[in-house]
Formats: C-alpha cells, structure tokens, sequence
C-alpha cells in the first residue's frame, strides 16, 4: 500500500485486509511527518501482518514512486513465504468487495497476472503530448514543481535531437499505476539480471509508475491479462476521478474489487464497504463500465459542453462552437407580410411553435399573445435589444424540446441579421421584397413610405448579403416576391415537407394571400419618384387581380 | 495596479473594525471560513447559520455594520463566530469589499473563503451529500483557486409583503420562484470575468435601462493568498485568474448558484431605507430604483417563473454546471 495522506483511513483499509488474512506492507511517504508515521504504526502494532518499509520521499510522475514499490515488494516477498499473489494499492484505495472473493477470483485465474498494460503506439490517454517521448527524453525535473525547467528541458532536448537509447529487448508498454502480479511475476523482475540496467534507463523515464512494470511484465510474465483490478477513472488533465458518499450505489453494482480513489471524509463509503459481511457477490466479474460511463460523462460536459447554453460556466468564443444555438429552429422573412395569419397556419401545418415578429420594434410577438414567454423572457423590446442574440439563444434554450419558428423583417432589431445566417440549427425562408406590401398597404404619406422604402431595401440587401456569403451555416432558400407570387403553393409546399415535425403530408389549407392589386403600380410610383425597389424581382406592373391561393391537388407522392 | 491600490487600501482600512469577539483558535484551525459584511439583519442569522454549519463552513468572520437591532451581540454569542463591528462608511469602504480584504488576508491565507450575504445561499453541485470541502478538495486536487456563482434572484408568488419571514425559517420556503433563462452575458476583458444581467430585477425594476440592471456574476469562493483582493464586492476578484471560472473555448466549468433570498417582506421598507441612506452602490440607484415601484407591492411572479427544488433543477436548466466534477 502506497501511502501519502489520510492516515486513518490507512489504518482502517489495512485493517481490514490483515484481519481477512491478508499480509499487507505499508510505505508511507517520507514527507508525512515522523509524528504521523508512529502514531499510524502504534495503531497497527497489534496486527502481526502488517509491516511498514522503508520510507521514500516520493513525488507525483518520478522515479521515486518506483523506488518505493520496490521496496515493499521486496519486504513482502522477503518477509511473507506464502504469498501468491502481491497487489498494489494506495492509500486511498477502498475494497469494495470483502477480500474473499479476490481470493476466489485470483484462485479461478491461476497464474495469470493481472495489469494493464497496452503499447503505447495504441493509447489515446497520455497527457500533453507525451507519449514516445516519454522513453526517448530525459525527465530530471519534476513537473508539478519544476514546470518551466520541465518544459524548457523538453524542448531542448527535441531541438537537439537528443534521443535515449531503450534497453534493448524492452518495448515500452503503459497502464494503470495499480496492478495485481503473481509472486513469480513479481519475483522475476525484481531479481532480473539485468535490474540494474533497466532501473538506470526508467530513473529518468517520464511516469515510470505508469510504465516500469507494465513494461517489464511483458519480459518475464507468459499470462498477463492486461487489465487492472482497480477501478481508477481519470478525467481529461490526467488526475484521478474522486468518489464520495452518493457513489455507494454506483460502486456496489460495479462488482469492482477495488476502487480509488476515495475521499478520505467519505465515511459512508468507508463504512459500508469496510464492514460488509466476509463473502459477498461470490465470482461476479467486474463491471466497470457503469462507472466509466458517469465520468466519460463528465469529461464531455468539461471539454464541449452543452451546444447553445451560455451561463456562468459556459461562455463560448463565437468561433470555438458549432452552433450559436441548442436546437433546430425556423425563420420566415417576408412570408409575415404577405400572408395575414402566417403563423398560425404553419402552426396547423408543421407543428412548430410560431412566433410573430420576435424582433419587432413595437415588442416581441410571442406566440399566442403572451407577453412573456418560456424563462420568463419579457416581450419589452428595450430589454431584448440589450442583447438580441442572448434573447435568441435563451428562447431556444428554455424551449428545447418544441422546435420554434418567428417571423423577421429588415423593420426588426437589426444586429440579428448577422447571427442566424451563421448558425447551423436555422432554417432561413426568405421572400425577398415582401416588406413593401406593409407599405404598401399603409396609409403613411408616399414621401415618407419612399423613405422608409430606401431604408428598409438597405437593411434586407445588408442581409441577403449575410445569407448568401460563403460562411453561411443556416439553410437558407431565397425566392424574390415575384417568384413567390407566380407559384406560392409551391414554395408552401416546400416549408410543410421540409420544416413539418409530423409525418409529411399534403397541404390541405393554405393562408390567406393579401390582396396585391395595385402593387405592380405601387413599385411603379416608387420608381417614378428616383426609388429602386429590386429585391422583389421583376414585378409586373400590369397585374391581374389578386387571387387567393388555389389549392391545386396535384398528384404528391406523401413520403 | 488596480490589485495594489485595492490591497493597500485594505490594509488602512482595518482601523475601521474594531474586535467584538475573536475567536483566533477556531478561526486557524479552520479550513473553510465564511466572511460576511451585515448590517440589522437579524431575523435573518438563525437559518443563515443552520444553512451554512450544514454546509461545512467551519469558521464564520462577520462585519457588524452598525446593527441596532443585536445582531452582533447575537452573533458574539455562537460559537463558530468571530465579529467585528464598525460604524464607518459601507459605501467608502467599497461595498464593505475593503473590510473582507483585510480580513480574509488577516486571518484566511491559505484558507478557502465563502464571501456571501446575509441574504445569499450558495448552491454547488452534489451540495446535498457532499460537504464543501469536498468541493474545495477537488479544487484543490485540480489547482482551481476560484469557483464561480450566479446570483440567482428569488421571489414568492403574490405581493412580497404577503408572507412574513420569521427568523429560523428556510427564506427559499416562502421565496421559492425563479426566472430560468432571460439573463445575458457579456465578457468584461478587463477583468476577464463575465457579466451577467438578467432575471426579475432586470425585467421588474430596470426595463427601460438594463444596463444598469445589477451584475449577477459573483465569485464567492476563493483560496485566499496574500495579495487577492476583491474588487467590487465579490463581483471581481484580483488577481485577474481567479475570475476566469468558466470556458471559452466550449466546454463548461464547474460553477454554482448563489440563491439571492432578498425578496422577503422586508424588502419594501428596507429598500426606502437604503434609499434615504445612500449607502449602496452608485448611491443607492438600485434600491431607488427599487423604492419607486416597491410602493406598489410588485408581483414579481409570472407564469414562466420556475419553482426551485434543488441543484439538480438548476443543473438541467442550465443555471449552474457540474463540470468535469461526478
């Protein structure tokens, strides 16, 4: 048992072991003070089966955790005949199991040695970009506490292309620091001819707890399984998952033998696992992947996140994310005005949740007239144009679940007109020119329509720009007001198969059409005056009467 | 710069306070201490202290800002308690951010410290089973030497005066109401740190000027060393790494919330009276702000309004993260 803090439940884990007949050597670190290491000792002397080894001041990734390794297993062996298989724990190590069903399992697995070791060419788990390197450099200065001579040293030695020559005959393997040998295995390193060669070579080795046995254990050992007894969860700087109190279900139910590591105030943990009854699950193999699957868990959360949540933890660079926002949504330019209840009758005929002009300047048109909305947004449009696109991104958020659709205009809030062109989860159907009928249906002055004409063309041409620059992540369909109005069941169509969160089916009812007659004289008047509306393509004049959209049932293959 | 001025000014500082009852065993022996500025908040301590002993803060350093209402003498009382009183200045000691400086470097070096209100809970993940040094554990096995909060503004349902807050009550009983998702960020580079506006204030009291609407971003979790200061009550810290609790490069850091009990029928003749004494910051705007419609007895309650159950809702919806932390 590997030591350094948390004497106690040193004392308390030891016990358990030695009263269940297991012989146990204990090497406390040599910078735990001499009044600790008495105090523990005179707390064991009772137990003929534990021993103390020499101590080592040992530090986190060097040599020194080797050294000590060593010489408990050489006390163990030395002092304990009978011993048949030596397993390395630490301190803060727990048996989850009672030590009856090791034997069992290590008995049911004869001679087989049981420690993770892997090539290192085949492992994705080495920190920092280290990993042939490891064995090729030298590593005189401890990273905790030497970080810039570490790092220096480091690059040195690539600039110099300095390389360290490995033993031969070794190929360095790694794994977990925690392993369970047969005596022979143990043995045959430990009285290697060859010991003192390979102790030089890993003195300077990077880690070597991860990879002093697990490479030694490929000379001398014929049945390794390569897999360790300990279940130890690292999460993504490299340092070990910790396990408290509410983790007693999730430890039970892994049938692991040994987990680490505890937090040495977890008393239940402690308690339930150390006074178990002597024989428990019997031969049930260990199951860690319910545990592997919590912390993978957790080091997605720490590394990506959840997409389009901004909160005190989370606040994303615009260009380290995929998606501004969480989830699919819809924007409808133009549609709004040309057709009365267009929200609505998506409603009836996708099933999204259909705003109005979300970024009106009057305020935000939430669906069905609320004036507040999901996360207790407020329809005041001073407080949403504070920040239009936390507005955006918390209604998407707080609705995650019902996709949403809202209308947009060249009259709404404009800083938006630049942040869902480039957000992979918008759905943007433009009918270009659209926001002339509002104009033209209003009884305003013409001199001052002709101004907010001129106006309004800027910002949507501003905008088309966005939607049809080479960035843009939104799909986005286009369609001039002209070629809407030539075949619109067409284009509704489309947003009923496309946008539909039902299975697809034929339109049945169309919106109601605004009456046109008389804008082709509209625009006319406006071109008379020195204006030049041309997003709306190329309007006729001369327009037939306005006509409602017929509904031409057409042969529609229904996917 | 800005760290030294508000270091030294800390230390000159100290004569404002003057010893009541200093327990200095407890306080070394202590590895989480809690530092609060208060000032007649009585009714509030019983529970303020049940919430915190449960928490696992072993040592608490209050501020008696002139309390007529025996409140220090109350606190001189427990145990756990160390206090100092004052009858200088809140707002020039800046937001009683000067008095926790020297204190926290007086008597917290090396020691985790909770800066909160007398109205402020703090919420962390897995608070329900496990205490919060097993939180500043994991910080300290992970080299985090700040933990960062938002302030989560609670309020009951109906007029704030209807139910009166009796001392030893859980305050989140009364006022359990939160609003979920309207607040917006904004990054403040100077001081690395993020800005966050939002919830009822914003959309109750500060409507046509939400830039003025108060910051919601705290950090009331620090490993002190010598040298960290903070800067605007517990909004900014220095130096400016420990304001960088969370990720900006996607993933999410641990964080919590700081559950914002101000809302209590208290409220209405306390903010007339913060208003008239001009103690708060920019003189009180905010409890001006808050006096003018206050009168009126606002509901702040909306059909939206979510009601809080524990860490684990604030999780899912986003308020607070996990982190790499399971």
């Amino acid at each position: 048992m590997l030591c350094h803090e948390a004497p106690d439940r040193v004392a308390q884990v030891a016990r358990h072991w030695s009263e269940a007949g297991c012989p146990i050597v204990i090497h406390l670190d040599a910078a735990v003070g001499a009044r600790e290491h008495d105090a523990l000792r005179a707390r064991l002397s009772d137990r003929p089966n534990i021993l103390f080894s020499r101590r080592v001041k040992c530090q986190w990734g060097r040599w020194s955790l080797i050294r000590a390794t060593q010489m408990a297993a050489e006390t163990m062996l030395e002092r304990f005949g009978n011993v048949s298989h030596v397993y390395l724990a630490s301190g803060s190590c727990l048996p989850l199991r009672p030590p009856d069903d090791l034997h069992r399992y290590l008995d049911t697995h004869p001679g087989v040695d049981f420690i993770e070791s892997a090539r290192i060419e085949d492992v994705p788990w080495t920190q920092g970009g280290l990993d042939h390197e490891r064995f090729t450099l030298r590593f005189p200065f401890s990273w905790k506490h030497r970080r810039w001579l570490f790092d220096g040293f480091v690059r040195l030695q690539r600039r110099m292309r300095v390389r360290r020559r490995i033993p031969r005959g070794l190929t360095p393997h790694m794994g977990s620091q925690w392993w369970c040998l047969t005596r022979e295995t143990l043995d045959a390193i430990l009285t290697h001819p060859r010991r003192a060669e390979f102790d030089r070579y890993f003195r300077l080795v990077w880690i070597p707890d991860e990879s002093y046995f697990q490479t030694l254990v490929r000379l001398v050992s014929e049945r390794v399984e390569s897999r360790s007894l300990t279940v130890a969860k690292f999460d993504f700087q490299g340092k070990p998952h910790v396990f408290y109190d509410d983790h007693l279900q999730l430890l039970r139910r892994s049938d692991c033998f040994v987990a680490r590591k505890i937090w040495p105030r977890a008393d239940r943990l402690y308690a339930a696992f150390l006074s178990g009854p002597a024989d428990g699950a019997g031969s049930a193999t260990p199951q860690p992947g319910k545990i592997d699957r919590i912390f993978s868990k957790a080091i997605l959360r720490r590394t990506e996140g959840r997409e389009g949540l901004y909160m005190a933890g989370r606040f994303p660079r615009p260009d380290r994310i995929k998606a501004t926002t969480s989830a699919r949504y819809c924007v409808f330019e133009g549609y709004g005005d040309l057709f009365d209840d267009f929200p609505d009758w998506v409603r009836r005929a996708t099933g999204l949740r259909t705003h109005g002009h979300l970024f009106a300047p009057e305020r935000a048109e939430f669906a069905d007239g609320h004036t507040m909305y999901s996360g207790a947004l407020s329809d005041n449009p001073t407080l949403r144009d504070y920040n239009p696109s936390a507005f955006l991104t918390n209604l998407i958020w707080t609705t995650r679940g019902e996709r949403q659709a809202f209308l947009y205009g060249p009259r709404d809030t404009p800083d938006l007109d630049r942040i869902f062109p480039y957000d992979p989860n918008a759905d943007v159907m433009v009918v270009s020119g659209a926001w002339a009928v509002r104009l033209f249906r209003s009884d305003m002055p013409f001199a001052e329509i002709r101004q907010r004409a001129t106006l309004l063309q800027k910002r949507e041409d501003a905008h088309l720009q966005h939607l049809r620059s080479r960035w843009v992540k939104a799909r986005v369909r286009i369609t001039t007001m002209a070629d809407f109005v030539e075949a619109p069941e067409e284009a509704l169509q489309t947003i009923v198969d496309d946008l539909s969160t039902r299975r697809a089916v034929q339109l049945t009812e169309a919106p109601r059409m605004v009456d046109l007659s008389g804008f082709g004289q509209f625009l006319q008047n406006l071109r008379n005056v020195g204006m030049h509306p041309y997003l709306m393509g190329d309007f006729p004049t001369e327009e037939p009467a306005s006509r409602d959209v017929p509904m031409v049932r057409r042969p529609y293959v229904a996917r | 710069m800005r760290r030294r001025r508000c270091y030294y000014r800390a230390i000159r500082k100290r004569r404002d306070l003057s010893p009541v009852a200093v327990r200095k065993d407890r306080i070394r022996k202590a590895r989480t201490v809690l530092i609060c500025v208060l000032r007649n908040e009585l009714v509030r301590l019983p529970y303020f202290l049940d919430y915190y002993r449960a928490m696992g803060v072993e040592h608490f350093l209050f501020v008696d800002n002139d309390s007529s209402d025996g409140g220090g003498a109350f606190l001189a009382e427990q145990a756990d308690c160390s206090v100092w009183t004052t009858a200088a200045s809140y707002r020039r000691s800046r937001y009683g951010a000067d008095w926790i400086n020297w204190l926290a470097r007086r008597w917290c070096c090396g020691r985790w410290v909770l800066c909160v209100d007398v109205d402020e809970f703090f919420v962390y993940p897995f608070c329900d089973t496990r205490p919060i040094q097993a939180l500043t554990d994991w910080l300290d096995g992970s080299q985090v030497k700040s933990f960062g909060a938002m302030m989560l503004d609670m309020y009951p349902k109906g007029p704030i005066t209807r139910t009166p807050y009796e001392a030893g009550r859980d305050p989140m009983a009364i006022a359990c109401w939160f609003d979920a998702g309207n607040y917006t960020i904004a990054r403040n580079w100077l001081y690395c740190s993020l800005w966050i506006q939002g919830g009822p204030r914003s959309r109750m009291y500060f409507r046509d000027a939400p830039a003025q609407a108060p910051a919601l971003n705290k950090v009331p979790l620090v490993k002190w060393r010598r040298g960290t200061v903070f800067v605007s009550s517990t909004h900014l810290v220095l130096p400016r790494s420990l304001n960088q609790v969370f990720e900006d490069g996607g993933g999410e850091k641990i964080c919590g919330v700081l559950l914002h009990a101000k809302f209590l029928d208290t409220f209405a003749a306390r903010a007339r009276e913060e208003a008239a004494r001009g103690e708060h910051y920019a003189a009180a705007q905010e409890y001006r702000a808050y006096a003018d419609r206050a009168e009126a007895d606002a509901d702040m309650w909306c059909m939206w309004s979510e009601k809080y159950i524990n860490w684990r809702q604030l999780e899912i919806l986003g308020l607070m993260s996990k982190g790499n932390w399971a």
